[in-house]
Parts: structure tokens; C-alpha cells; sequence
């Protein structure tokens, strides 16, 4: 909690955490894509669902997508924007188990057909968690640089990584280590204090045993 | 850390002789390792975002609804003409924190304080104090500072949606944090600060939160003025030497039981209160078709 929890974001209104948060949601996934979006099925649950439209939390997750930050006030508009661009978007309801109220699951194809699946919260004020990527338990707030790394369940890999981190001056916040199976696959996901850079990236897709990395920027606001 | 109590914040003004809104300032350099500059220059670019919102509002917006507009306009024009009885100071505070409800409910940008329902209450003061009594910048950034303070506290022992403790969460927030910022603007210390949140909060007390089909447009546009007609009346309280006989971190202990004993139906569930009014209900149902 800080001063700027209760004071600001600066944003489109009228609603932080249907608005704000839900834009905040879509940049999100847009940079967990690392692609310009091509193709959106969004699926709304609970209040997302019952009072969105209202708030405008489908325009907002569109602008988000689009790459738009909650300040944009270009978010009203966004679906004439979605169309210029390209993207195309499809709305549904659903029903998904011990959800957020304001939550929503994203299934996203990228321009050099990546795909993803996403389901994130918008849980109070203008804060979000991405729950899910891809049926993986993630829990990224977007509050923090976070580093998302895929690799397999082998020793040696968390300390190469912790390492290589040190070595660049970057302090973890909070790291969480998960696998499907043991030898199987793993996800390291870690929250820094600092911005990661580009170099550092590469470095840590090109090491051993890495499938993939990905990094999320804070999203301020 | 951040503060739990407004006591703590005092009691740091007294033994490190610093004025409120500085040990605010402090605190957050540490909480999130920035400069002063820094923490200084985010505030301020969060003033100036809220003048930019007041400038840009626009009379011929509706909201989704098609309910809400216009009333900013409409004050405005009541006041020019001399017809308000709130006179010029009270009666621009209205004006402008309508026209910043209303630029909400329609989707501009505007500064969430503490949230988007609630954004007009400190603006609408603060922006008509630099006006109206030609205070410096500085002194305007520090108030927001003083009211950044209030606000964290209410966070931390209570709550600020109202979703979570009704609408006394959000205007009475707003309104507390607002109080605070014009009792230091208007020369009072720490103290008296804390009492004027202390009595916006009590005024507020128990008010639910029943928005309209679920939208942050009824009620909410129109609580802001009351939001901000209430921190003056504190303000200008506390500054005259009232004080609270409940302590200040007590009345936001009160708040928080209260609004944890309001009934779902009055927590932003668009359910209860003027929500399930005939004509509440009315629109909803127009809205959905
Ligand atoms: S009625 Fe509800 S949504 Fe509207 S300002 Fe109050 S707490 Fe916020």
C-alpha cells in the first residue's frame, strides 16, 4: 500500500476496477503475447459480465489489446480502432469456478499465430492478477517487472537464472517456482524491483534447458 | 511501512518536528525507494491532470444511460446568474465536482480519489481553493500529500470501494481526505487535519452504495458535491477549534463496522437502496433491452 494507491491512476472513467483495471488487463495479455493481436474471443464473468457494458469494460479490454494504456482516451473508441487495426473480437458470457467477480478468460491469436489463453481479475481499485496462462497457475499483478520463464524440471536452472539476475543489479521481489511433473516442464515466474533489459532477455532464452521466456513491463497505474 | 493509524502520522509530526504532509511525502520515498523529486513530481503531475480534467469537461456529454450531463453546466450558470445561496466559494466546489462526476460517468479522463465515483471531491475543492484564495503550487501539491495520508490510513484500517464498505467507503473517503487537505491549506496542524477527516467520516457514516442498473452514475455523479460541501463544513469545523470527541483512527474503526454490517445489497451490487426505487429499476430494465 502507498500513497498512490489512494491517490490516482490517472484514467478513463468511470470505473477503476471495471475500466482501468480491465484495460490494464488487455495490455497485459498484449505484451504476454509479445505479437500485435489478430484474433480476440473474450469471455466475461460476473460482474464483468452482469454490469460491463455499462462501464465500458469490452471497450476497455479492447483498447487494452490494441496496446492502450488505462489513460488513453482513445479507450471509448477502441472498436473503430480494433477495426483499422485488424483485430477481430468476439464477446461471450461464462461461468468459470472460484473466480473473481470481475474476471474474464482471454483467448488470443497473434499476427504470427501465436496463441494464448488467459484468465485474469481486476480485484479492487485499478489492480489485476493474471490468474492463468495457458492452464498454469501464474498470479502476475503487472504491479512489478515480471519475468516469466519456462524450462525444463532440471537442477540448476533456478540458480542460473537468480544468478544471471544478480549479475545485472536486478533484485527479485518474489519468485514462484512451479512444474507440471518432476523432469517435466517448469515455470519460474519472478517479480523484479528493477526493469529487465533486452540484453538480459536474450541471454536468459538462449541458456539451457530455457523454452521460453516472458517479460512484462510494470503497468503503471 | 506504510501508516496503520492517523496517531502514528502524528506522533512522527511531533518527534521529528515535520509537518504532516511531509511525513507523507517521507514515508513514500521509502515505500517505494524514489527521491523526493520523484514522489513531488508524480503528485504534482496528478494536480495538474485533475486542472486538465476540470478544463476539458464538456456540457454536451451523456453518459451510457443518457442520464447524466450537463448539471455541471447547469450549476455554473445558477451561480454566475446569483441565484445560489451557497455563494461563490461553496457553490464553484459544486459546480466543479458535478462536472468532474459527470465527465466520469462519460468516459473521460479524469484522477481516481480515492476511485472514479468518487473523483470529484478533491478536485473540486482544491482546484477552487489555488483559485479563489491564490495559494502557491506548492502549498496545493502538499495538500494533496495531507490528503494522500488520510486516504492511506482509511485503506489500511478500513476500506475505499464500495464494493467493499458502501458508498461511506468512497465519497466519505474522498470526503475525509478532502477535509483534511483545506484544514491545512486554511493553517491548521496535524491535528486539527485529523479531526477534519475525522468529522467528514462521521457526516458520512452509513451511506450505501446503490448505483442505478450497477453504473457509477446514480447516485454517484451527485454525492460528489455532497462529498465536498461536508469537507468544507469540516474543514472549516476544525480550523475553528471543534474537535471530535471520538478520536480520529476510532471514527474510521466505526466506518469499517459499518460498512462490513451493510447488507450485500447496498455494496455497489446495483441491487438495493435507489437501485430498487420503481424508476431505478425502470431504467436498469431499459438498459438491458
Ligand atoms: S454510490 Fe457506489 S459507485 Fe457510486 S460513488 Fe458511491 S460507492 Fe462509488
Amino acid at each position: 500500500m502507498n500513497v498512490f494507491d489512494v491517490m490516482g491512476p490517472i484514467m478513463v472513467g468511470p470505473s477503476s476496477s471495471h475500466t482501468a483495471g480491465a484495460v490494464k488487463i488487455g495490455y497485459t495479455a498484449r505484451k504476454l503475447m509479445r505479437e500485435e493481436i489478430k484474433e480476440a474471443k473474450i469471455y466475461l464473468h460476473g460482474s464483468f459480465l452482469l454490469t460491463g457494458k455499462g462501464h465500458g469494460t469490452d471497450k476497455a479490454l479492447i483498447a487494452g489489446l490494441l496496446g492502450m494504456m488505462p489513460d488513453d482516451e482513445r479507450i471509448p473508441n477502441s472498436f473503430s480502432y480494433a477495426k483499422e487495426s485488424g483485430l477481430e473480437y468476439e464477446f461471450e458470457g461464462i461461468e468459470l469456478r472460484d473466480a473473481h467477480p470481475n474476471s474474464v478468460m482471454l483467448k488470443l491469436v497473434g499476427i504470427q499465430g501465436n496463441k494464448m489463453e488467459i484468465i485474469a481479475s481486476s480485484i479492487g481499485g485499478s489492480s489485476i492478477v493474471i490468474n492463468q496462462i495457458d492452464g498454469v497457475e501464474a498470479d502476475i499483478t503487472a504491479a512489478y517487472p515480471t519475468l516469466i520463464i519456462r524450462n525444463i524440471d532440471q537442477p540448476g536452472h533456478v540458480s542460473m537464472v537468480t544468478s544471471l539476475l544478480s549479475k545485472y543489479g536486478i533484485n527479485i521481489a518474489t519468485m514462484k517456482i512451479q512444474r507440471n511433473k518432476r523432469g517435466g516442464n517448469a515455470v519460474m515466474i519472478i517479480e523484479c524491483d528493477q526493469e529487465v533489459p533486452s540484453e538480459l532477455l536474450v541471454l536468459l532464452s538462449n541458456a539451457e534447458g530455457v523454452k521460453k521466456v516472458t517479460y512484462v513491463n510494470a503497468v503503471e497505474a | 511501512m506504510s501508516f496503520r493509524s492517523l496517531a502514528e502520522i502524528l506522533n512522527k509530526c511531533k518527534k521529528e518536528d515535520k509537518p504532516f504532509w511531509r511525513v507523507v511525502l517521507e514515508d513514500d520515498m521509502e515505500e517505494r525507494l524514489v527521491t523526493e523529486e520523484e514522489s513531488f513530481e508524480k503528485m504534482k503531475q496528478l494536480y495538474m491532470a485533475m486542472k486538465g480534467a476540470d478544463i476539458a469537461y464538456e456540457e454536451g456529454l451523456s453518459s451510457t444511460s443518457g442520464l447524466v450531463g450537463g448539471d455541471g453546466a447547469r450549476m455554473g450558470r445558477a451561480l454566475s446568474e446569483g441565484k445560489t445561496l451557497a455563494g461563490p466559494f461553496m457553490g464553484e466546489v459544486m459546480s466543479k465536482a458535478l462536472k468532474m462526476g459527470e465527465s466520469n460517468a462519460c468516459m473521460k479522463k479524469i484522477v481516481a480519489a480515492p476511485t472514479g465515483g468518487a473523483c470529484g471531491v478533491i478536485p473540486a475543492v482544491l482546484l477552487t481553493y489555488e483559485e479563489q484564495f491564490g495559494a502557491f503550487l506548492q502549498q496545493m501539491i502538499e495538500a494533496m500529500y495531507v490528503a494522500a495520508g488520510i486516504g492511506q490510513v482509511i485503506a489500511v484500517r478500513a476500506f475505499i470501494s464500495g464494493a467493499a464498505g458502501g458508498c461511506q467507503a468512497e465519497i466519505g473517503s474522498a470526503s475525509a481526505m478532502a477535509a483534511g487537505a483545506l484544514a491545512y491549506l486554511n493553517g491548521g496542524d496535524g491535528e486539527c487535519i485529523t479531526h477534519a477527516a475525522a468529522m467528514s467520516l462521521k457526516n458520512l457514516m452509513g451511506l450505501a452504495c446503490d448505483t442505478v442498473a450497477g453504473l457509477v452514475e446514480i447516485p454517484c455523479v451527485k454525492r460528489n458535491v455532497g462529498g465536498a460541501v461536508v469537507a468544507i463544513s469540516s474543514a472549516d469545523m476544525a480550523v475553528a477549534g471543534i474537535r471530535s470527541q471520538i478520536p480520529p483512527d476510532e471514527v474510521i474503526d466505526a466506518m469499517r463496522e459499518v460498512g462490513e454490517s451493510l447488507p450485500r445489497t447496498l455494496r455497489e451490487t446495483g441491487e438495493g437502496g435507489l437501485a430498487a426505487t420503481p424508476r431505478g429499476i425502470e431504467i436498469k430494465n431499459k438498459l438491458m433491452s
